[in-house]
């Protein structure tokens, strides 16, 4: 909400000896109560002479390509050419066409120095010399329209009068987001309650001024509230006989001006600017089109409203109207029916101010992409008690300055709940805020915001203390409990004066064991030469053909967004890859090669039936616990997971020798590492799986056989198609699936020296190396330590086919030094299991 | 030198001579000197301290003398002898030093040569400042909550006291779930873990809960619909607002550094009664030390409270909560958000592996 500050001023009686409010105090006043402003916007500064001047005479000088006019204007005897053939006037040249003999304008003279530094001198131009300019309202930092010059209403000044104090030009405006618990602030009169707070000021409310207005007598139009509709109050009434050309006056078109809103005609404006003065949204209807009783009702089926801005809405049986005997006249609260609309002619005006139902308003301005002023101020509540005063005002408007008569029929339909009282005990305040307020504070706080306060006897939790009863006023329809009164209090109070105190600290038990081991995992890959990266977990459909996964892959079934930033990404990711993925290509991209990139994070992955519908909880007590537990169980899973990948060279090339590209077997040891951070011996075993390599992934398995991921070097078809390095590589491993070990089992270290013992056995090339070092710890028994593969050899001295696979075995007794022989034996035994399993031979 | 011995064969100890000696040493002398390298002199040691030289010959000659001659003999045999000793270990350092000068001249490298055959990993700012905020709360007693980033409206929301329709709802624009009658989101912030912990755990409650954060704001250099937040709650007897603010001081403490300090200033949010904005006081501010926007708390909302099961005229509490993006921002200078979430290693690799 922007609101000039002198309006402000209007209602809050400052100390009459006090030095002048700046509009930064102002401003500050209003944040210490709990008014977010986010800017205080002064006028742009004039300076030099600035007068109000009344066009004399007017010449069309045709013979240029755009028009230009020759004017001679009144600026005063102060400063109008006292000789010449314009004694009396001064000549100006001017582009601006919208103003005739006899109006009244303002003129910046030679010496005037615009906002924007733009100095006024005299200068020829067209033919003539231009002694000054005729000024339009975005010339004096008045607003944004440039259509045309400032003309205002006649009798408004005289010429020769100071512009800028007719203007008003030494003001700010105040830029203020409105919190959605304070509807009330979304106004003059709101705001300017607030700063009277803020200041301990007596405050003036605009609702409260009286006007002359014909006695009561009678409706002004018949209306009728359903009360499915849900409105709370309609009052109406009625102005015949107004001018429809009588133009704003300048003060009226300078509020809203400053308050963001474009002068269009008087009862346009007179509406505006009684929603902007009383927070109370109006409509005017022009009378002579409405047709028989209104009638406030929902929408019916298949109804259609042709609202002002030309658009046809088909309506939603949830949206509340106005209607007459024509049908739909209004979408009540967010924007009229252009069947009805106020035009150049209406002299006969039908104003309402009605109170709309809050979330009726919410959801059907969303349901229309409407989101009006109006709306914006009935979806967060606005004063029932403020309709009646807000027709009066507008009313009174048009008849001073329309020459409107205004008809005695008042139309008050529906009422205004007098809202509940809320006890509270008197030093709940101190107890929330940790501090004793002075006597007094609460019910004075409590009064100045509108409440009607008594001490009442004992407090209503028992506790024999004196209590509070407090009825709130209606504008503050959010004050219904005692923490409400207490925010009040503590607020006004001043949060500065709370102090700073630690409560009395608790033995806490730290991480838990998931939490540590995944910190120490994020260290480990660190440590190991990884980048941790966070890519947005959005992803396109696509993305699953580029991983080339099978039609029926698990990982194609993702969660859909119904609101995606990009349609094209509707989906939450279902594996860590395509932002690892995304990544490398846009580091790549920013020539950065050599990549080794990590990140742990959640995945989505909703099962085969997806999200079901849920059970609506209470919020009044602790859900059912079942209940509960259908919600929890309506999520999808999101297991934690990490993944790298892995491109161009792990170790570099340099002034020591070449470097060594990053391969499949770096991706697979990422994986152990991954294993050796959670205590679990991961086992390697070859598998076929998208989106790798079909010869070079790894599937990694826990020691009972669950799988955990998959490693290894990436399909060339989908580096082809993401555009990744040739030989790209990637490993992820679902963390929860992994075992977390509180205190791992401590191993028997034997203090008896070792043997050390080589094989090299010629196998089949297919078998694996891993099954091979199986097979002879298995068969060398538990003497054997530690069995190290330390060479790969194929060639012609071991046959087409086959290779040699060369070991270092250390064995070890644990109770005594063992000989060689029994260490050959064992040995032995080792190679013959092999022999027995895989076909190995000794080479 | 005592009398002559009848069996004193002159000749045969020729060796004991002092002239003979003194000539034996300035070979010595002279050999040793004209060596240039420790090859060349250790090579002359023999000649002129070994067994055959003749210092040692000369010292066996000693025997053979009379008892009353040998001490004076051995006195100028065993002087001479020192002396060789003593210019071949003076003539050893010399050479030795010459060598290992030349030779550690010539082992001289290119200091500046790099050493990096393989690059060090980091880790992401966000993951530190995430871990660095766990421990400061830890360290207060706190243990660290966590949640699902799909979360129920019920628990995103409606448990939080949004009430349907409410504008506070649509203010945080959410990511919806299809289809909507499930009722999920991408949690719009980490308060649903609050509602987790209330539920779940026995009271009192002291957690902290960082975690991602999803809101439907275009990706630009100041906003990211995908961000961090950490919240952290306290639910006890006897919780103040006085507590939170002796909290969130402590926080931006342990943060900024000891000159920092919290301003809470009056706000709104559904969650908790009162509300407030927090600013920081921060020492290294650009411009100058100054108040930052930080974040938002308040007191818990007895609605939210009830809505868990808690018992509101017993229990009270305090949350707060800051987006981590931000803090990184003003704390570290972070010029541009998208750094955050577009990967590139030259971001990351610059913040290293702490905490």
């Amino acid at each position: 909400m922007r609101v000039p500050v002198s309006w402000l001023l209007e209602h809050v009686q400052l100390p009459p000896d006090g030095a002048p409010l700046t509009a930064e105090a102002v401003g500050e006043a209003l944040i210490r109560v709990g008014l977010e402003v986010e800017d205080v916007l002064p006028i742009p500064a004039t300076t030099g002479p600035l007068v109000v001047g009344r066009v004399a005479s007017i010449e069309e000088l045709t013979e240029f390509k755009k028009p230009i006019r020759y004017c001679r204007v009144d600026v005063g005897p102060e400063h109008n050419d006292s000789e010449g053939d314009g004694a009396g006037t001064r000549g100006i040249v001017c582009g601006a066409t919208n103003f005739v003999e006899g109006d009244l304008v303002v003129a910046a003279l030679p010496g005037a120095v615009l906002p924007g530094d733009f100095a006024i001198a005299a200068r020829k131009t067209y033919g003539h010399v231009s002694d000054g300019m005729i000024c339009a309202l975005d010339e004096l930092g008045l607003g944004d329209d440039h259509s045309g010059i400032l003309v205002l209403p006649p009798g408004t000044a005289d010429p020769g009068d100071d512009g800028a104090t007719l203007l008003g030009l030494d003001d700010a405006v105040l830029d203020i987001a409105v919190t959605p618990d304070r509807g009330y602030a979304l106004s003059v009169r709101g705001v300017a309650r607030e700063l009277a707070c803020a200041l301990d000021a007596p405050y003036g409310d605009p609702a409260l001024l009286g006007f002359e207005l014909p006695t009561p007598d009678g409706v002004a139009w018949p209306v009728t509230l359903d009360p499915a509709s849900g409105c709370r109050r309609f009052v109406a009434r009625r102005v015949t006989d107004l001018d429809p050309t009588a133009p704003s006056p300048w003060w009226l078109r300078r509020r809203l001006l400053l308050c963001g809103v474009r002068p269009i005609s008087l009862a346009v404006d007179v509406t505006n600017y009684v929603m902007l003065e009383l927070g109370q949204p109006m409509h005017a209807y022009d009378a002579t089109k409405l047709s028989g009783d209104i009638v406030v009702r929902r929408a019916g089926a298949d109804e259609k409203i042709t609202t002002l801005d030309d658009a046809q809405r088909a309506l939603d049986p949830d949206d509340v109207l106005v209607t007459d005997d024509s049908g739909p006249i209004g979408l009540a609260g967010i924007m009229g029916g252009a069947s009805t609309e106020v035009g150049p002619e209406t002299a006969d005006v039908l104003l309402e101010a009605a109170t709309w139902d809050a979330p009726s308003v919410a959801r059907a301005a969303r349901r229309h992409r409407l989101p009006s002023e109006a709306a914006r101020r009935f979806e967060r509540e606005v004063d029932p008690g403020v309709a009646r005063a807000a027709a009066d005002r507008a009313a009174w408007l048009l008849a001073n300055y329309g020459g409107a008569t205004v008809s005695p029929g008042v139309t008050d339909e529906g009422g205004v709940p007098a809202p509940a009282p809320v006890l509270m005990a008197l030093d709940l305040p101190d107890r929330v805020a940790g501090t004793r307020y002075e006597r007094g504070a609460v019910v004075r706080r409590l009064s100045q915001i509108g409440c009607a306060v008594e001490v009442a006897g004992a407090d209503p939790g028992g506790s024999g203390e004196a209590g509070v009863r407090a009825t709130p006023p209606t504008w503050r329809p959010d004050l219904t409990r005692p923490a409400d009164l207490v925010e009040e209090v503590l607020r006004l109070e001043g949060y500065e004066g709370i102090p700073s105190e630690l409560p009395a600290a608790r033995p806490g038990t730290g991480l838990t064991l998931g939490q540590r081991r995944r910190r120490q995992l994020s260290r480990a890959l660190a440590d190991a030469g990884y980048d941790e990266v966070l890519p947005s977990p959005f992803v396109a459909p696509s993305v699953f053909d580029a991983l080339g996964l099978d039609a029926d892959d698990p990982r194609r079934r993702a969660l859909r967004l119904a609101n995606p930033l990009d349609a094209d990404r509707a989906l939450m990711a279902t594996t860590l890859l395509p932002g690892l993925l995304d990544a490398v290509v846009r580091n790549v991209s920013r020539g950065l090669r050599d990549l080794a990139l990590y990140q742990i994070g959640q995945v989505v992955r909703p099962d085969a039936d997806g999200p079901t519908e849920a059970p609506v909880l209470p919020v009044d007590a602790r859900p059912d616990d079942a209940a509960f537990a259908t919600v929890l169980e309506g999520l999808p899973a999101q297991p934690l997971r990490v993944g790298a990948v892995l491109a161009g060279a792990w170790d570099r090339a340099g002034w020591w020798g070449p470097g060594r590209p990053a391969d499949w077997a770096d991706a697979i040891e990422a994986a152990r590492l991954v294993g050796q951070v959670y205590g679990a011996e991961l086992t390697v075993t070859s598998d076929r799986h998208a989106p790798w390599h079909p010869g070079r992934c790894a599937a990694l398995h826990l020691p009972d056989g669950t799988l955990v991921g998959h490693a290894g070097e990436l399909h060339p078809k989908v580096l082809e198609t993401l555009g990744l390095p040739a030989r790209t590589c990637a490993m992820e491993l679902e963390l929860d699936r992994l075992p977390l070990v509180e205190a791992r089992p401590s191993p028997a270290v034997s203090p008896f020296p070792p043997v050390l013992l080589d094989v090299a056995l010629v196998l089949d090339a297919a078998v694996p190396s891993a099954a091979v070092v199986t097979a002879l710890r298995d068969g060398g028994g538990d003497l054997v330590e530690d069995v190290r593969l330390f060479d790969v050899y194929t060639g012609p001295q071991v046959g087409e086919g086959n290779r040699s696979l060369a070991f270092a075995l250390r064995l070890r007794a644990p109770d005594r030094t063992l000989t060689l022989e029994e260490a050959s034996a064992r040995r032995d035994a080792a190679v013959e299991t092999a022999a027995e399993r895989h076909g190995a031979r000794l080479r | 030198m005592s009398g002559t011995n009848d069996l004193y064969d002159p000749k045969q100890v020729a060796a004991l001579d002092p002239e003979t000696l003194d000539a034996a040493r300035a070979d010595a002398s002279a050999a040793f000197a004209g060596a240039t390298t420790l090859e060349a002199l250790t090579a002359l040691k023999p000649a002129h301290l070994g067994d055959r030289s003749p210092v040692l010959t000369a010292r066996r000659e000693i025997g053979a003398l009379p008892p009353q001659a040998r001490s004076e003999s051995g006195k100028r045999v065993n002087e001479v002898r020192q002396a060789i000793q003593t210019e071949y270990d003076q003539r050893h350092a010399v050479l030795s030093t010459e060598r290992d000068e030349r030779v550690l001249a010539e082992e001289a490298v290119d200091v500046t040569l790099p050493g990096d055959r393989h690059a060090r990993g980091s880790r992401h700012p966000l993951t530190q400042i995430s871990e660095r905020v766990a421990d400061i709360f830890i360290g207060m007693g706190y243990e660290v909550a966590e949640g699902p980033e799909v979360e129920s409206e019920w628990l995103n929301f409606d448990a939080l006291n949004f009430l349907p329709d409410h504008p506070a709802r649509t203010m945080q624009d959410t990511f919806h779930v299809e289809p909507p009658e499930a009722r999920q989101v991408l949690r719009t912030h980490t308060s649903p873990v609050q509602i987790r912990t209330l539920l779940a755990r026995d009271l009192p409650v002291y957690v902290v809960c960082p975690g991602r954060t999803f809101r439907t704001d275009e990706l630009d250099a100041t906003h990211t619909p995908v961000f961090h937040q950490v919240e952290g709650l306290a639910v006890d007897e006897g919780i103040t607002m006085a507590h939170l603010k002796g909290t969130l001081d402590a926080f931006a403490q342990a943060m900024f550094g000891p000159e920092s300090v919290t301003r809470l200033r009056p706000s709104y949010f559904p969650f908790t009664e009162p509300s407030a904005e927090v600013d920081v006081w921060f020492p290294e501010k650009r411009g100058g030390a100054g108040w930052v926007e930080w974040g938002g708390c308040g007191m818990v909302d007895p609605n939210v409270l009830r809505a868990c099961g808690v018992d509101a005229e017993k229990y009270s509490g305090f949350a707060f909560g800051m987006g981590l993006e931000r803090t990184l921002q003003f704390r570290n200078g972070l010029p541009d958000m998208r750094d955050m979430v577009e990967g590139d290693v030259r971001f990351t690799s610059a913040f290293a592996v702490e905490p």
